[in-house]
């Protein structure tokens, strides 16, 4: 300790991080630490049977399945938008700026009212879709389309700002070097915005797992097919089933922790390669 | 210069005047009783309608002016809300499991409330009934044609809605009446759930499902919702079916003891309890179309309320308790059946 503080140049480092532990404990861990301590009040067995029951596992894989799928399918189009907001000019480019945040400060279940009113058999795009075969609301796909819906902006805004530092110059003297275009993009610009895209994906998939209030409209919800985790714990708790609800709650917790970690770990390793290529 | 300072003069005295206005008043509010009235979704607007009736006769009765509260919400969710400490001084559900985990959870209300009221403690009554689209073009008449090959039926989750849980019951009694068998009823039920495309999480929402969305060719929900969707969306669209037999969901009420005698509200909540059942009451829950238990009221609104064979969860199912663990327990009949699909 005293030979970290002995290279700090500015005062208050155990006092800030006294105040950073302190602060998260109160706000993250306590509330996750009585998950996990209505969850141990299950035996073992009961546990397993809960949280393995074909339905839950299921609803697991819808939940992680159509996140990953979302988060991955919003880091193409994010960084698409991004660039387009970064690199070119065009009338109303402030207005659609604006634009990108508002799943972020839309009332999720409005979201997910006016997505199902839009792709019902009766709606403006579901009566051009159903003659199609492609049926959105009330199936996997209607998910789908909600998380893409809300995780949009994490990956435009962490894209974003990198994309701003990033000089032209840069490409141009890849280009200049004899770098084709392909091979600027692979090898230069892509590079410098891994850990911004991982960042986003990671923003993008954790709000996924965790919303309910968008795709409970238009999930259909029926059990084995589109039966969200979190509508799984909401119908324990309406059973008064408090210790299954948060058994489950425990799983998703520990998975989503999982997955981040590993993305975070991405981001370093990709760091690191950065550093040593550079 | 004096007259700056007799013009603060006054201000100062107005500002004394005020505030103990504003103190008098505080100390008049709290002298006031007010109870809270916890109760579920759908009910808001029928009970906007009954506290200021019950309100009126209670100052006609005592002198007193007493100020009722209501928050509404999921049935269950109310109760669990109750049993963490929201100050409830009665509680009016939809169905009797959430006032009896106020019972079995920190004994919030006496374990013999049904006995406390008339009716088993409940007020009024409604039915689970069944909507078509304008001239039946399915000619559904009964519980038997929801379960035909490729139809449609829209209904609430039974795991999250009383209305879904009295449809599947229904469904259930209607099969048992039948066949007599238990194994014919339930493969009845998974028969009707293999036609169901969306499970709202309540009512309402399968009702935006059915309505608004034009998915399914029947929705099956509780008549005053029914009756409701009509007078909201005009009866050229819709029109209610009624089955050959169905369930009869009352509505149970009860006092929670432990808030009103900290309270000190015993008194009210009592009385109001028992407006509930007086006929002015019960003419307003008929005209929200809720059926009135009361005989005379009943008669007045026949013309709303056609005759219906219907049967009590007890009558059927023996109890709630039963019901909840063979039927609707995790990995019960309805877990199996729903699995299957």
């Amino acid at each position: 300790m005293a030979h970290i503080r002995a290279h700090r140049v500015l005062p208050g480092f155990g006092l800030s991080l006294g105040f950073t532990l302190a602060y998260l404990s109160l706000i993250v861990l306590v509330p996750l630490a009585a998950v996990f301590l209505k969850t141990i009040t299950l035996t073992p067995e009961a546990f397993w049977q809960t949280v393995s029951a074909p339905r839950v596992v299921a609803s697991y894989r819808l939940t992680f399945g159509t996140s990953l799928l979302a988060a991955a399918i919003n880091v193409v189009f994010g960084l698409l938008l991004a660039w387009s907001l970064v690199r070119y000019r065009f009338p109303g480019k402030r207005l659609v700026d604006a634009l990108v945040d508002l799943p972020f400060a839309l009332p999720t279940a409005v979201a997910g009212i006016s997505l199902t009113a839009l792709y019902a058999k009766n709606g403006w795009l579901g009566q051009y879709l159903e003659p199609l075969g492609i049926k959105v609301a009330f199936t996997p796909l209607g998910v789908l389309v909600a998380l893409i819906f809300i995780g949009l902006p994490f990956v435009v805004r962490t894209v974003q700002p990198v994309l701003e530092d990033l000089d032209t110059e840069i490409e141009e003297a890849a280009a200049s070097l004899g770098a084709g275009r392909w091979q600027t993009v692979w090898r230069v610009v892509l590079p410098t915005l891994l850990p911004a895209l991982l960042t986003g994906f990671a923003l993008a998939f954790a709000r996924a797992v965790g919303e309910y209030g968008s795709v409970i409209f238009i999930a259909g919800n029926l059990p084995m097919v589109s039966e969200i985790t979190p509508l799984i714990i909401i119908t324990k708790l309406e059973q008064y089933d408090y210790t299954g609800a948060t058994a489950v709650a425990a799983v998703m917790l520990v998975a989503s922790f999982v997955l981040l970690l590993t993305i975070n770990g991405l981001q370093g390793w990709t760091d690191r390669r950065a550093a040593r290529n550079g | 210069m004096q007259s700056g300072f007799e013009g603060w003069g006054r201000l100062l005295a107005y500002a004394v005047l005020g505030a103990s206005y504003l103190f008098l008043m505080s100390v008049v509010a709290l002298a006031q009783t007010s109870i809270l009235n916890v109760s579920y979704d759908v009910s808001r607007e029928l009970y906007k309608d009954i506290n200021p009736a019950f309100i009126a006769d209670w100052k006609a009765k005592t002198g007193e002016t007493i100020t009722v509260n209501q928050s509404h919400g999921g049935s269950s969710k109310q109760a669990l809300s109750v049993a963490a400490g929201l100050d409830a001084d009665v509680v009016t559900m939809n169905q009797a499991p959430d006032i009896d985990i106020l019972v079995e959870r920190g004994g919030y209300v006496a374990a013999d409330w049904r006995k406390r009221l008339p009716h088993d403690a409940t007020p009024y009554t409604t039915t689970t009934v069944f909507l078509v689209r304008k001239g039946n073009p399915k000619g559904i008449k009964d519980w038997d044609d929801l379960t035909r090959p490729g139809f449609q039926v829209i209904l609430p989750n039974p795991k999250t809605s009383g209305n879904g849980r009295y449809t599947y019951l229904a469904a259930w009694g209607y099969a048992l009446d039948r066949s007599k068998s238990e194994t014919a009823a339930r493969d009845f039920v998974a028969k009707l759930f293999a036609n169901v495309p969306v499970l709202d999480g309540g009512g309402r929402g399968a009702t935006t499902t059915f309505t608004q969305r034009d998915t399914g060719d029947v929705l099956v929900t509780f008549e005053n919702e029914a009756i409701a969707i009509g007078s909201e969306l005009g009866t050229d669209k819709f029109e209610i079916v009624y089955p050959s037999l169905s369930v009869e969901a009352a509505a149970p009420v009860a006092m929670v003891e432990k808030v009103v005698d900290k309270k000190g509200t015993r008194k009210a909540a009592t009385a109001y309890l028992e407006f509930l059942f007086s006929p002015a009451a019960q003419e307003i829950i008929a005209g929200h179309a809720f059926r009135p238990r009361d005989e005379a009221v009943l008669r007045k609104f026949a013309s709303r309320f056609p005759a219906i064979k219907t049967f009590s969860v007890v009558q059927a199912f023996g109890s709630w308790r039963e019901v909840q663990a063979k039927h609707f327990a995790d990995g019960a009949i309805y877990d199996q059946i729903i699995v299957k699909r």
